[in-house]
């Protein structure tokens, strides 16, 4: 099989990254930056996810075939939740913080 | 003679090659993670909704779960998730006895993870966070705190089975490799069981901000 291998620094390197912003994610959390709070914690987590796909799980390096089926399914969890969001968060005037 | 008896032991033969027959499993692989994103996805927008509703009852709620052990299981899983590159790493490079090594210090972390998990469960029953008859808290959020803990139970409990299931597959794979089924030309399982075991990790990434972080600067 002539996958592309990926070297063992990079994994080392996205653990370490991983973990560092683990670190971020926790330190973070006990700062009130008001809404701001939510959209940090969803960012890193967010990012946290996108290294795990790209490099550990080889989507950076797989067929286009895969890399357009992972777009689709990020593609439906989005329009699951913008459409379902774009209602509840609209009808009740919630507060955040 | 033939040539199609001369192939690989493991490539099947409604495939032309070992290649041709690893991108379809690892698509196929993707495809019902794909599935396991939207049912995930759907507890993730119940959480949402309720969390959007119940705003202030969700934030004293989420200050009853142990941020440090929070913290341990994430750094643990994550330590998983190497472990489990790198045995696909050994599968690749053709070192029977790292992917054991690799594959067994997965397991282990996975159960560490599960250990943890369980000692958290056993306070939340100690304290009667457990939604149900005997529950118990603050009167004004009672009710509320009822659904926060619901979802707990339901996210963390379902995560926590994909990881049981995660490690009955790599006790499979681990047999598999005692019987030197895999090589660098075929390793397919193992890539695939990596991309299921790193799924759910991603679950988790989000399940321990939400669950555990959000919320942790409002005084309760």
């Amino acid at each position: 099989m002539s996958a592309h291998i990926v070297s063992k620094t990079t994994y080392y390197l996205i653990f370490a990254t991983l973990m560092v912003l683990t670190l971020v994610t926790v330190l973070v959390s006990a700062i009130d930056l008001g809404a701001l709070n939510t959209v940090v914690a969803l960012a890193i987590a967010g990012f946290k996810a996108v290294l795990v796909v790209l490099f550990f799980m080889h989507v950076k390096y797989a067929p286009r075939l895969t890399k357009v089926a992972v777009a689709a399914g990020i593609y439906w969890l989005m329009i699951l939740l913008a459409l379902t969001l774009s209602d509840y968060l609209t009808r009740w005037r919630g507060t955040y913080g | 003679m033939r040539d199609d008896t001369l192939h690989h032991p493991a490539l099947a033969h409604h495939f032309d090659n070992l290649e041709q027959q690893a991108e379809a499993a690892s698509l196929g692989m993707w495809v019902f993670l794909l599935t396991e994103i939207l049912f995930f996805g759907g507890a993730f927008l119940v959480y949402t909704v309720y969390r959007h509703m119940y705003h202030d009852a969700f934030v004293v709620a989420s200050h009853e779960l142990d941020v440090t052990l929070g913290t341990i299981n994430t750094a643990v899983l994550i330590g998983s998730s190497l472990t489990m590159a790198l045995a696909v790493h050994a599968a690749q490079t053709g070192s029977k006895r790292l992917i054991q090594l690799f594959l067994i210090v997965t397991i282990v972390l996975g159960c560490v993870f599960l250990g943890i998990k369980s000692v958290e469960y056993a306070h939340k029953f100690r304290e009667h966070h457990v939604p149900g008859p005997y529950f118990q808290f603050d009167v004004k959020y009672v009710r509320e705190a009822q659904i926060f803990f619901s979802l707990y139970f339901v996210m963390t409990g379902l995560h926590a089975l994909h990881m049981i299931v995660g490690i009955g597959v790599m006790l499979v794979m681990l047999w598999h490799a005692s019987r030197d089924r895999f090589s660098p030309e075929y390793y397919v399982p193992i890539e695939v069981t990596g991309l299921y075991w790193h799924f759910v990790d991603i679950v988790w990434i989000f399940l321990f901000p939400l669950l555990y972080l959000i919320g942790r600067h409002g005084v309760p």
